[in-house]
């Protein structure tokens, strides 16, 4: 049992407030992602839960103890850095064994938990050398193991794959979820990378400028952003936006209008903001586009850049409106720059934003 | 006055067009001798190459030979001399030093200075370098602690002169050591002439000279550490001390030890504190001070101020080769 738990957070450095009353509950054996663009405030709020910064006011919980005035090492944490943060001077089987030797366990204790923690990761025959003779994934993993030694209640992991290259980040992106699986921990992982957020999280803490966008499962990020920015942040390429002019509403619906030609009516709740004439603005995700024929067109335009991935095809497009539009196609799709395409989608996949940036909530089918 | 600052100008001006005629006229020469027309244009171009930075070496390579090298060869030569130089006396100069009391009293100094020095040094610049970090008026602080560096040894010897002063019994003392001693109702001493304690005496002023020095270094090489570590470090559970001697320490262990043998190569050489406090008496003598008696006081003995010219070398020699070790090992690892 280790779940954290945050009440009003905030932050001062100095004069600057960094992080504004934030609230947030991590439930054990979770495996929560903060996410959001630098200076978002993510990484500062780890360093809180840390205990390498201390809160100007709120209350920070682990496994039900308030931890705000216990030194980072009585809280019950391990955390990997983005740096590694590697001894230079020691050994990977001294760096592994630091923490614990300095709280005197027992010589033959700490030999087998580094030996476990190395096997698991797979750095055995690495534990006698030197940081410096280790590659970047190597030292990931010392850092890793590192953390394991401790049994920690909560790893908290700060950028820890933004050094590595391409490949191996999606290597140690699948190892580190099973990590999860395997050590029943509950880890908390800040990343700027949303890819890393999706593919990892059981739950998802959207940040910016020191605010929570958004909690929520990947895919519930995905299908139901909470606003313009957690609806563009989620996904790759990003969503596509469009903005029009409120024209119609009903119950279950608000229609829209854009550039006064094109009206679409998406299906959600107006809620209290709708007011006929009201700037909107509508978003789709690329794959939710398709190329159609004539009779079902809802937009057209030119296309102005291909990019083929093989498995994959995304076409940037001009709009007769001369708005700019992504549209995801399957691979063999033979589209050419300068070709005049028309676009269909169904408004079920649609968002609607009001001018103050919140989603119209969907309906519930 | 007038005629001297003429004849300066006249001196930097004849210098420095000297020195430009040098180079641009030895360069131009080169390139003269090997043209880049012709049929030889690719060979000619790498003999040029291979020429030309002998030709920026030559002036340093003559000043260092005149001014370093062939002083070893003649000091080496004098010690087989007698005290004029003209007479060949084999190793009666060696057997005299081996049985000389104040050459053996001057070596034991040597090393206590050699031991207490760079150490006490080497702690202070690094506790400093560490503890000004902390304090908003550490800035300052560093500035105080490095300004003696600015201070020439014979000035310093000067100053730390009335610190110690002593003005005989019964006699009102201006000396702060000896303020400072009266405060707690003890006598005044004649500090300098304290065998065996003056030495450290005189040693406090070195230390209070190297100190500033080893704090800048250590300064530069503390931001160096990656703060990562220390915090990695206090997750882990270790306390302040434990990271200061764990984890920073190691660090910059590199940086610790070109320090201290720079330290130690100065210490080794130390002439001008000694000189100005007590000229070596009261059994504070140092070699660097005995060879300077030997060589230029009381008629001079070139062959026996040789002696000891040769055994501060000697003693230099090890540590310096060591240092320059070090130094590019600590490049290395950048």
């Amino acid at each position: 049992m280790a779940d954290v738990k945050m009440q009003s957070i905030y932050k001062q450095f100095g004069d600057t407030e960094v992080i504004h009353g934030v609230d947030l509950e991590v439930k054990d054996n979770e495996f929560v992602v903060f996410v959001g663009p630098s200076g978002c405030g993510k990484s500062t709020l780890l360093r809180l839960i840390a205990g390498l910064e201390d809160v100007t006011s709120g209350e920070i919980e682990i496994d039900g103890t308030q931890v705000n005035f216990l030194p980072p090492a009585k809280r019950g944490i391990a955390m990997v850095f983005q740096s590694y943060a590697l001894y230079p001077h020691m050994n990977v089987y001294q760096n592994m064994s630091f923490g614990l030797k300095l709280a005197k366990t027992d010589k033959q204790i700490v030999d087998q938990k580094v030996r476990e923690a190395a096997e698991v990761l797979q750095i055995t025959e690495l534990l006698e050398r030197k940081p410096k003779e280790l590659s970047g994934g190597q030292r990931q993993r010392v850092a890793i193991g590192r953390a394991i030694v401790r049994d920690p209640k909560v790893f908290l992991f700060d950028e820890p794959l933004s050094n590595l290259d391409a490949k191996l980040r999606v290597q140690m992106r699948i190892e580190l979820t099973k990590l999860h699986r395997e050590l029943n921990a509950t880890m908390i992982y800040v990343t700027h990378d949303q890819v890393e957020a999706m593919t990892m999280a059981d739950k998802i803490v959207v940040l910016r400028d020191g605010y929570v966008e958004q909690v929520g499962a990947p895919l519930d990020l995905y299908h139901n952003p909470a606003n313009l920015f957690v609806a563009g942040f989620i996904g790759s390429p990003s969503m596509n936006f469009m903005d029009g002019k409120i024209s119609g509403i009903s119950e279950k619906a608000v229609e829209f209008e854009i550039d006064q030609k094109l009206k679409i009516k998406i299906p959600c709740s107006p809620g209290d903001n709708a007011t006929t004439g009201n700037i909107v603005r509508f978003g789709v995700r690329p794959e939710h586009l398709e190329l159609t024929g004539e009779e079902n067109a809802k937009l057209r335009g030119e296309v102005f850049a291909v990019e083929r991935l093989g498995g994959e095809t995304y076409l940037y497009l001009r709009t007769e409106g001369d708005k700019e539009l992504t549209v995801h196609s399957p691979g063999d799709k033979m589209v050419h720059e300068g070709d005049q395409v028309s676009i269909g989608f169904s408004p079920d996949t649609c968002h609607l934003f009001d001018n103050q940036g919140q989603v119209f909530d969907k309906l519930a089918a | 006055m007038v005629t001297q600052l003429l004849s300066a100008f006249l001196a930097v001006v004849l210098g420095v067009g000297a020195c430009t005629l040098y180079y641009v006229g030895s360069n131009f020469l080169l390139d003269l001798a090997f043209t880049d027309s012709g049929e030889n244009a690719v060979r000619n171009s790498r003999q040029r190459g291979a020429i030309r930075p002998w030709l920026f070496l030559a002036p340093a390579l003559l000043i260092l030979s005149i001014y370093l090298v062939y002083p070893v060869f003649e000091t080496l030569r004098l010690s087989f001399y007698n005290f004029g130089g003209f007479e060949f006396v084999g190793l009666n100069n060696y057997i005299w030093a081996t049985k000389n009391p104040e050459f053996l009293l001057a070596i034991g100094n040597n090393f206590m200075w050699l031991l207490v020095v760079p150490s006490l040094s080497v702690a202070f610049g690094l506790a400093v370098a560490v503890l000004a970090d902390k304090l908003w008026w550490g800035t300052l602080a560093k500035s105080l602690i490095f300004m003696p560096m600015a201070i020439s040894f014979v000035g310093a010897s000067v100053i730390w002169k009335f610190v110690y002063d002593y003005r005989g019994p019964d006699t009102d003392q201006i000396g702060s050591l000896n303020a400072f001693v009266m405060m707690f109702g003890f006598e005044p001493q004649a500090w300098i002439t304290l065998p065996f304690w003056n030495n450290f005496f005189l040693m406090v002023i070195l230390v209070w000279i190297q100190t500033g020095f080893a704090m800048v270094i250590f300064s530069a090489a503390l931001r160096g550490i990656p703060e990562a570590t220390l915090e990695a470090a206090r997750i882990d559970g270790a306390g302040e001390i434990q990271i200061f001697f764990k984890i920073m320490v190691p660090q910059i262990m590199g940086t610790i030890m070109v320090v201290w043998t720079t330290i130690t190569i100065i210490v080794l050489k130390i002439f001008d504190i000694v000189l100005a406090m007590t000229n070596g008496q009261w059994n504070t003598e140092v070699l660097a001070n005995l060879m300077f008696d030997w060589m230029f006081r009381g008629g001079g003995d070139s062959g026996r101020g040789s002696i000891v010219a040769l055994m501060i070398m000697l003693a230099v020699i090890p540590i310096m080769i060591w240092n320059i070790r070090n130094f590019r090992k600590e490049e290395e690892a950048r």
